[in-house]
């Protein structure tokens, strides 16, 4: 039947095969009309094209050869940088960075303990991996990792000296405690029940011994791995207490700008909390300390730390001084914090408070698992935009005499054995190219955040 | 307005930490040796005088004094605890007692001597307002300078200092001022003017980042009176006496040929003065509370001042400064110190 109908059909114009798919024309495709479409679209765009390529031309050829076709890579003293010397135009003296790259990094932590913030470093490294790796497992682990067991560790192995080390066996002390309490309420229980004859033996040896680690046992476990192993560097290598003044470079630009992440946001979220309060209270003391330290600079802070409060303190009280700007800082980033904080809480409609109310949730388990992570998520770039703020703030700290890493870098500019007419340029691309790096991988990853948290937001 | 600023919050700082002060008793001497580390207010970094090196370790002529301090306390120049301080906050941190001494290039002014509580022990530096001039222009003294065009920081005092120079001497002249050091540096090594003024030990510093340092040399005139000094608190008569005794035994040392090096030998010299500086003959170092052989553990440690002077800013680094003012009285300098006797 259906072969009568075709052979029957004289439709000779009917194409048999489809047709070869054609490549789009030139204009409306292909580079060449990119170049149309987006640079050259309309006479202002002609123009502004124009200017942006001159300026490209104009600056790039000489920046490159400035920065690397003329740059001296390799040498021990300035002479290596002298176009005198070296009979050549010299661009940037990049073998300056190489030859103080230790100093840029560690300051003046002495050179045999440098070990141990190289063990920060790494933890440090691990913590954010675990933490910000969406795929890695055991997250709850991770924020413990973070949040709790690095401080105790970056403390310890970072200062070291009989302080540091009564303070670990402290919490090695409790975190035994705390696992034998735990090895006596998961076992003790059936133990006592097969030994009432309640149960059977099979019972108690059900699970594995480690298997039965789990939740806060686990954390309680871990815990005590990482600081058995302090415990045990602490003892062989031994820890010599190494005075703050000593520390420098990137050690305390990432020290500052973590201590600062780490205690802006919960105590921004819980001041931001407070301010919306309805407890008068809570609410006047969160709106005074936000509304203070939003109303003066962050550079008087620093100022009040390290020359007015030495005044105030018996000398023998007085904090450290680089626990100070730390303190300084935390608490002027948490401030900032609050009000980003507020700005998704209010975003939140009504109906979400309500809905929450209306489930029974009190107050606390409402903000916990319903509020919060919406309104954290709406606030995404505000956060980020604090934390990257806050990163480039550290280097405030250089007025108050700390060796941050940008003024380790403008330490090492007043040295006779590198001074050049290029280290100057060479330094300050260096300190930018960190910088840079730093704050743009945290805006990238807010982005990518931002992406998978919107994902059921998308239309 | 800066200057006054600053010497107002040290004011007010001053008057603060006296009341406090009343309360403690003022020996810093007693206190550090307990505390079993010295604190010295340092430089945040000024070449020749406080550098951190390739290790971090810090190096320069105000450091060495602070070295030798803790080397005559402790005989181990090491336990010293630098404690860098910027120009705002470097008095009250000594009034405070947050340091034991301030190492750090301050100049040594009325003042500051009288209004801040604290007292200066001494020169270890002369410095002064210099002039850099270009080789070619066949210069050899400042008042040659007739019709020069000099660059110079803004609304610094070494712009008024130079006023002065040229009005004084009726020389005409013409000021380039750049906003920072940086840019009047960089005006100078390309041609913008002729020559370029700032304090002497400054200008062997920067002379090192023009295009072709050889080029160029240091005038000899110094126009101003930058006399630098350490400084104590001055409620401790006997920790004021030790810091200045410190600076005294390096430049008698110098004087009487003590050396690093020959120091050991030295103990066996018959010159009474070597002596009695050496602690071979009386106690004099009991008198501040140190041992006899206090001036020994400087100068094995660290050196006399010369030695210190020609590491640190003289011909055995890279600034190669003329000793000029710094050199001993003997030798046509201002740098005398009293006998130990």
């Amino acid at each position: 039947m259906t072969d009568a109908t075709t052979e029957m059909a004289p439709y000779a114009f009917v194409r048999k095969e489809t047709l070869e798919q054609q490549p789009a024309p030139l204009s409306v495709a292909g580079p060449l009309a990119w170049v149309r479409q987006h640079l050259l679209s309309s006479p202002l765009n002609i123009a502004l094209t124009l200017l942006c390529l001159y300026l490209v031309v104009d600056s790039v050829p000489g920046l490159i050869r400035f920065y690397f076709l003329d740059a001296v890579w390799t040498g021990t003293s300035r002479d290596a940088c002298l176009a005198d010397k070296v009979g050549r135009p010299v661009g940037a003296c990049w073998a300056y960075i190489a030859d103080r790259f230790q100093y840029f990094i560690y300051g003046s932590y002495p050179i045999n303990q440098r070990w141990r913030v190289n063990i920060v470093f790494v933890m440090f490294a691990l913590g954010i991996v675990w933490l910000l790796w969406t795929s890695a497992p055991k997250k709850k682990l991770g924020i413990f990792f973070f949040f709790v067991l690095l401080p105790i560790s970056a403390y310890v192995l970072l200062l070291g000296g009989p302080g540091a080390e009564r303070f670990l066996s402290i919490c090695l002390t409790l975190a035994l405690a705390l696992a034998a309490l735990y090895l006596i309420l998961s076992f003790v229980p059936q133990l006592v029940r097969f030994y009432i004859g309640e149960a059977a033996l099979g019972v108690v040896e059900q699970l594995p011994i480690w298997k039965r680690f789990f939740g806060p046992k686990q954390l309680v476990l871990f815990a005590l791995v990482v600081l058995g192993f302090l415990s045990l560097l602490a003892s062989n290598p031994g820890l010599p207490r190494v005075d703050t003044g000593l520390w420098g470079g990137m050690t305390v630009t990432f020290l500052i700008a973590a201590v600062g992440i780490v205690f802006s946001l919960p105590l921004g979220v819980v001041l931001a909390l407070g301010r919306r309060s309805r407890l008068p209270i809570i609410q006047l003391l969160s709106v005074i300390f936000i509304e203070f330290v939003r109303g003066v600079p962050l550079i008087t802070v620093l100022f009040m730390a390290n020359t007015m409060l030495p005044l105030f303190v018996p000398q023998e009280y007085s904090p450290d001084r680089l626990l100070r700007p730390l303190v300084g800082v935390a608490l002027f980033a948490a401030a900032y914090m609050a009000e980003v904080v507020r700005g998704g809480l209010q975003a939140m409609p009504k109906g979400q408070y309500e809905g929450a109310m209306s489930l029974g949730l009190g107050y606390w388990s409402m903000m916990r698992l319903i509020i919060l992570p919406q309104a954290l998520r709406i606030v995404i770039p505000g956060i980020v935009n604090t934390f990257i703020g806050l990163f480039k703030d550290t280097t405030l700290v250089t007025i108050v005499g700390i060796f941050d890493f940008l003024r380790t870098i403008e330490a090492t500019l007043v040295d006779p054995t590198w001074a050049t007419p290029t280290t100057r340029s060479t330094g300050y691309a260096f300190a930018a190219i960190f910088y840079f790096l730093c704050c743009w991988g945290m805006s990238r990853y807010s982005i990518a955040v931002e992406k998978r948290l919107a994902a059921g937001q998308k239309r | 307005m800066k200057k006054f600023m600053a010497a107002a919050v040290a004011g007010f700082g001053f008057a603060l930490a006296a009341a406090s002060a009343q309360a403690q008793a003022p020996q810093t001497l007693a206190q550090v040796k307990s505390r079993g580390i010295l604190n010295c207010g340092s430089n945040t970094g000024l070449a020749g005088f406080g550098v951190p090196d390739a290790q971090g370790n810090w190096t320069g002529l105000d450091v060495d004094f602070c070295r030798a301090i803790a080397a005559t306390i402790f005989n181990d120049p090491t336990k010293v605890k630098f404690i860098p301080l910027s120009a705002k906050d470097r008095f009250t941190a000594l009034q405070s007692g947050e340091v034991d001494v301030l190492v750090r290039n301050s100049t040594w002014t009325m003042s500051r001597d009288t209004a801040l509580g604290l007292q200066f022990t001494g020169v270890n530096y002369y410095d002064g307002q210099g002039f850099l001039v270009r080789k070619k222009l066949g210069v050899n003294s400042a008042l040659q300078l007739n019709g020069a065009s000099v660059c110079t920081q803004q609304g610094t005092t070494t712009e008024l200092n130079l006023a002065d120079f040229f009005r004084a001497n009726n020389l005409k002249y013409e000021v380039v001022a750049f906003a920072t050091s940086d840019e009047t540096v960089k005006a100078y090594d390309s041609g913008r003017c002729d020559a370029f003024t700032t304090d002497a030990s400054g200008l062997y510093a920067e002379r090192l980042k023009l295009t072709a340092p050889d080029d160029h040399m240091v005038l000899p005139e110094i126009i101003s009176k930058e006399p630098l000094g350490p400084a104590t608190r001055n409620n401790d008569a006997q920790w004021f006496g030790l810091v200045k005794w410190v600076h005294f035994a390096m430049l008698n040392a110098e004087e009487l040929g003590v050396t690093k090096a020959n120091v050991d030998e030295m103990l066996k010299s018959s010159n009474p003065e070597i002596k009695r500086l050496l602690g071979t003959e009386g106690k004099f170092g009991e008198s501040v509370g140190l041992t006899a052989d206090w001036a020994y553990r400087i100068v094995k440690h660290v050196g006399n001042y010369g030695e210190s002077f020609e590491k640190n800013v003289g011909q055995g680094s890279l600034l190669k400064i003329a000793r000029g003012q710094n050199a001993l009285w003997t030798k046509g300098g201002l740098q005398y110190a009293a006998p130990v006797r």
